[in-house]
C-alpha cells in the first residue's frame, strides 16, 4: 500500500515543474508569443532560488527570488521581441543559452552547498489516512501552486473578459490592434506571467527535487514543457494530463531499470518522450479543434502601424 | 435636401493629411458628413481612401489637420475614443476573430465587463430587426463572408454610433446578399444616423448615397451628388482620364477542346477548406470562360486542382489537349502549353522580395529552358535574354517602375499584377488559368488585363477566369459558369446569363426551374 502512495507521490513530484513551466507558456502562446527560452528562465529560477535560499535561510524567500528572477528574465526577452520586434525563435534560443551560462555562474559557490528543502505539508490525521493521505494534503507546496495554477488558468482563459482579450490578441493581434485593444501591453504581461512559472518550476527543482545546486540541472525539462504544450493543443488540463503521463512513464522506466528488465536502458530512457508524444499526438488527431485553439499569430512580430 | 448647407454637419474635417516617408496618402481633405445622409466616398486603389477612415476611427494618427464632430475639434486617438465620440466602423479586411464565436467577437468591442449571455441575446435581438440574422454561438471560421460582415455590422450598431463607416462592403456580397445590405442602410438613415460609404463601384453609389466626395492621389477631386452625376463622369473624376473601353469583338468560334475535367473531386485538405464535388468543364481554344461565386466557394481549390498545385488521384478526371493529366505537376503542365496566375499576388503568383526578373525566370525557367538557361545540366541564368524579356514584359502591359528591375514587393498592386499577367501571356500560352486577375486592381491596369486575356482568347487560346467580380464576368467571358460550395453549375453562354440568375446560383439553385426571386429570398431566410 505504502509502495503505490510512494509511486504515486514520486510522479507527482517529477510532473510538477513540467506542469508548471508549461502552463506560464501555454498563456504566452495563447497571446501569440512563442518563448523558447523555457529552459534558460527555468535554470535559472533554480540557481536564484537555491542562492536565496541559502543566503537568507529561508526557502521561502528562495521560491521568491526564484519567481522574480524568471520574471526578469522574460522581460528581457520582451523588451527584445515585443518592443524592439526581434525574432522571437533566435532571441528565445539565445535566452536559454544566456540562462544556462548565467546560472553556472552564479551557482558556482553554491555547488556542494547543502539545499533547505520547501517543507511538504503535514496535516495530523489527515496525512496520516491510509493510501490518499500523503498524495492529498502531504505534498510540497508547489505542488498545491501548480494545480492552482492549472485551474486558474483555465478559468481565466475561457470564463473571463481579459482572458478573452488574451486569445484574441493570439488569434489576429492585428484586428486586436484595430479594436483598440493595447496588443504590447498584454504580450507584456503574458510574458511576465510566463517567466515567473518558469522560475517557480526551477524552484521546484532545487528547493523540493533535489535540494542542491547542480549545474545545468533543469536537464531539458523547459523542452518538454515546450512540447507539452502544443500537443496539448494550448489547452491547459491536457497540459496537465501530459505532464502526469510523462511524470508517470519516466518514474516507472526508472523502477523498470532497476528490476533489470531486459530492454535497453537507453530505449527506456526515451520511452516517457516517446510515449507522451505519441498519446499527445493521438488526442489531437481532430484537426478542427486543434486549429480553433492553435494561436493564429504564434511567433509573428506585431508592429503598431501608427 | 435644401437645408443641407446651414446644418452643422456631424462630421468634418479640415486639410486631414497623413504621410508615410515621401508618401503623401491624403494630402489636404476637407469633407463634410451631414447628419441623416448616405455619403459616398468614391477613388481607385491607393486613393487614399483607407487612409482617411482609418484616421477618422483612430487606427492612424493625422500628421496635420483636424477632425471636426458636431462642430467642435476632437482628437480620436484610438479605435476606443471613436467609439466613445459615436463613430463605428465595419472594415474591408475583417477585424474578426476566426477561432472565437459570434458572440465572443462582439464582446470584445464593446467595453467593459458585460456577460457573454447578455451580449448573445442582445446581438440576436439587434441582428433581427435589421434583418441581419447572426448565430452568436457560431464560430467565425465557419461562417460565409457575408455572414462575417453582419456580424461587423451588428457589431458598430450595438455602440449605437451616429456614423457608421463602410468600408467596400459589397465587394464580397452576393447581389442578393447587397441589396439585403442596401435595406439595412436605409434603415440606419431613417433613424437619423449618416453612413460614410466607401465604394469604387458608381452603380451602387448613384443607387443609395445621397452626396459623394471623390478622391484621387490623396487629394478631393471632386464632390457631387451621384445621381446627377453620370458614371463616366464620375469615373473622370476617381480616374482623371477616360478608362479605356474593352472590348471582345473578334472572338471567334471555339475550336478543338483545350480543357476537359470530368466528374472531378477533391476533399477539403483543411477544416476551413472546401471540397470540390464533381465538378464538370469544357473549355475550348478561342474561348474565355468565367467561373463567378462569391468568395470562399471553392475558388482557390479549384484553381489548385487546375494548375497542379494539388493533383487528382484519377489522372482522367482532367484532361489538357487529350492528355490525362490530373496527376500531373505545375511544371508537367506548364510544358504542355498551360499558364497559372493564382489570386495572392504576394507569396504566391510573386516572390515580394526578388526582383522581376528573378520572378519570371522562378516562373518559367522550365517551359522557357533555352531562352533564359544556360550551361547545360549547370542551369546557370542568361541575364541579357532575361532582362530583355523582363523588359518587353513591363513595355507590353505598361507596367510603371522607378527602376529597371525593381523587387516584385516595391510595386503597387495593380502594377505588379500587369506584371505577373504579362509574364504568363508573354510565352502565348495555349491555356491560361487566373483567378481573380483584377482584385484589388485600379480600372485602367483592370482594363488593360482584361483586354489582354480577350486578346489571348482571339488568338486561339483558353482561358478560364475565377473572378468574384460580376462586371469583369459579364465584360470578357463567352460562357459563365458558377461556383457554390465546391459545385459548379452548367456553363451557360455570357449573352443570355442576367446577374439575377448568377445571384441565384451563387445561393445555390443549380436546377433549371424554380428560379423566381420568391424562392431567393426563402432560401435567404435560413
Amino acid at each position: 500500500m505504502d509502495i503505490a502512495q510512494n509511486i504515486l507521490l514520486t510522479i507527482m513530484t517529477a510532473a510538477t515543474p513540467l506542469l508548471i513551466a508549461a502552463i506560464g507558456e501555454l498563456v504566452v502562446e495563447r497571446s501569440g508569443v512563442l518563448n523558447l527560452g523555457v529552459e534558460g528562465m527555468m535554470v535559472i529560477g533554480a540557481v536564484c532560488g537555491f542562492a536565496a535560499t541559502i543566503l537568507s535561510g529561508s526557502p521561502w524567500i528562495g521560491m521568491l527570488a526564484a519567481i522574480v528572477a524568471g520574471a526578469v528574465a522574460s522581460l528581457l526577452f520582451g523588451v527584445l521581441t515585443l518592443s524592439l520586434a526581434a525574432n522571437q525563435v533566435a532571441t528565445g534560443l539565445s535566452l536559454t543559452l544566456l540562462g544556462l551560462g548565467l546560472s553556472g555562474m552564479i551557482g558556482e559557490s553554491f555547488v556542494g552547498s547543502a539545499g533547505i528543502k520547501l517543507a511538504s505539508l503535514d496535516i495530523p490525521v489527515l496525512s496520516d489516512i491510509p493510501l490518499i493521505g500523503r498524495l492529498i494534503f502531504g505534498q510540497d507546496p508547489i505542488f498545491y501552486m501548480s494545480l492552482i495554477l492549472t485551474g486558474g488558468v483555465a478559468w481565466f482563459l475561457f470564463r473571463t473578459r481579459a482572458g478573452l482579450t488574451l486569445r484574441a490578441i493570439g488569434d489576429n493581434h492585428a484586428s486586436a490592434h484595430a479594436l483598440g485593444i493595447n496588443v504590447l501591453k498584454i504580450r507584456y504581461l503574458a510574458v511576465m506571467f510566463g517567466g515567473a512559472c518558469a522560475g517557480l518550476a526551477g524552484a521546484h527543482l532545487s528547493l523540493v527535487y533535489t535540494p542542491q545546486w547542480v549545474e545545468n540541472m533543469t536537464a531539458g525539462r523547459g523542452w518538454i514543457a515546450l512540447a507539452l504544450v502544443v500537443f496539448a493543443s494550448w489547452r491547459p488540463w491536457r497540459v496537465l494530463g501530459g505532464a502526469y503521463l510523462f511524470g508517470a512513464v519516466s518514474i516507472g522506466q526508472l523502477h523498470a531499470q532497476a528490476l533489470g528488465i531486459g530492454i535497453p536502458s537507453q530505449f527506456l530512457s526515451a520511452l516517457p518522450y516517446v510515449a507522451t508524444i505519441v498519446v499527445l499526438v493521438i488526442i489531437s488527431r481532430d484537426r478542427r479543434l486543434t486549429l480553433m485553439n492553435t494561436p493564429a499569430s504564434l511567433g509573428q512580430a506585431f508592429v503598431p502601424d501608427r | 435636401m435644401q437645408n443641407q448647407r446651414t446644418e452643422t454637419p456631424l462630421l468634418e474635417t479640415k486639410g486631414l493629411t497623413k504621410i508615410f516617408g515621401s508618401l503623401r496618402a491624403c494630402d489636404g481633405i476637407d469633407l463634410a458628413i451631414a447628419p441623416g445622409e448616405i455619403h459616398a466616398l468614391l477613388g481607385e486603389n491607393g486613393a487614399g481612401k483607407s487612409t482617411l477612415v482609418k484616421m477618422l476611427f483612430g487606427v492612424l494618427e493625422p500628421s496635420a489637420g483636424e477632425i471636426l464632430w458636431k462642430g467642435k475639434p476632437v482628437s480620436i486617438r484610438s479605435p476606443g475614443e471613436a467609439r466613445a465620440t459615436g463613430v463605428g466602423m465595419v472594415f474591408q479586411h475583417f477585424s474578426l476573430f476566426e477561432a472565437l464565436t459570434v458572440a465572443e467577437n462582439i464582446a470584445l468591442a464593446l467595453d467593459g465587463n458585460v456577460a457573454i449571455d447578455r451580449i448573445a441575446d442582445e446581438a440576436r435581438r439587434l441582428s433581427h430587426e435589421y434583418g441581419l440574422p447572426l448565430d452568436p454561438s457560431a464560430h467565425v471560421a465557419d461562417l460565409s463572408v457575408g455572414e462575417r460582415q453582419r456580424i461587423e455590422i451588428v457589431r458598430s450598431l450595438l455602440q449605437n454610433p451616429e456614423l457608421i463607416i463602410l468600408d467596400e462592403p459589397t465587394s464580397v456580397l452576393t447581389p442578393q446578399e447587397a441589396d439585403r445590405l442596401f435595406e439595412t442602410l436605409a434603415k440606419l438613415k431613417a433613424e437619423g444616423r449618416s453612413v460614410l460609404y466607401i465604394s469604387h463601384r458608381l452603380e451602387e453609389v448613384q443607387r443609395i448615397c445621397d452626396r459623394a466626395t471623390v478622391l484621387r492621389h490623396g487629394k478631393v477631386t471632386g464632390a457631387c451628388d451621384p445621381r446627377q452625376e453620370t458614371p463616366s463622369s464620375l469615373a473622370r473624376m476617381m480616374v482623371g482620364g477616360e478608362v479605356a473601353e474593352i472590348s471582345g469583338a473578334g472572338l471567334g468560334e471555339p475550336g478543338e477542346v483545350l480543357v476537359e475535367v470530368r466528374k472531378l473531386s477533391a476533399p477539403a485538405r483543411t477544416p476551413f477548406a472546401v471540397a470540390l464535388r464533381d465538378v464538370d468543364l469544357t473549355v475550348r481554344a478561342g474561348e474565355v470562360i468565367a467561373i463567378a461565386g462569391v468568395a470562399g466557394n471553392g475558388q482557390s481549390e479549384l484553381f489548385d486542382v487546375l494548375s497542379g498545385e494539388v493533383t487528382v488521384s484519377d489522372a482522367d478526371s482532367l484532361r489538357i489537349a487529350n492528355v490525362p493529366a490530373g496527376r500531373l505537376g505545375i511544371t508537367a503542365r506548364r510544358l504542355m502549353g498551360c499558364s497559372f496566375v493564382p489570386e495572392e499576388r504576394h507569396g504566391h503568383a510573386a516572390v515580394p522580395n526578388m526582383n522581376l526578373s528573378g520572378n519570371l525566370v522562378l516562373s518559367r525557367y522550365a517551359s522557357d529552358r533555352e531562352a533564359f538557361l544556360t550551361g547545360g545540366w549547370l542551369g546557370l541564368i542568361s541575364s541579357g535574354p532575361v532582362a530583355a524579356a523582363t523588359k518587353r514584359i513591363s513595355a507590353a502591359m505598361d507596367v510603371r517602375k522607378s527602376l529597371e528591375d525593381p523587387p516584385a514587393g516595391s510595386l503597387s498592386g495593380g502594377n505588379l499584377q500587369k506584371f505577373i499577367v504579362g509574364r504568363e501571356l508573354d510565352r502565348q500560352p495555349r491555356v491560361l488559368v487566373v483567378n481573380q486577375p483584377t482584385w484589388g486592381v485600379d480600372a485602367g491596369a483592370a482594363s488593360r488585363i482584361r483586354q489582354a486575356l480577350l486578346d489571348l482568347a482571339k488568338s486561339g487560346s483558353a482561358v478560364i477566369v475565377i473572378s468574384q467580380d460580376l462586371d469583369e464576368v459579364f465584360e470578357i467571358a463567352s460562357s459563365i459558369s458558377v461556383i457554390n460550395e465546391g459545385q459548379l453549375s452548367k456553363p451557360e453562354p455570357a449573352l443570355s446569363m442576367t446577374r439575377e440568375r448568377i445571384g441565384l446560383l451563387m445561393g445555390g439553385f443549380h436546377d433549371g426551374t424554380g428560379h423566381g426571386t420568391e424562392t431567393a429570398e426563402a432560401a435567404h431566410a435560413h
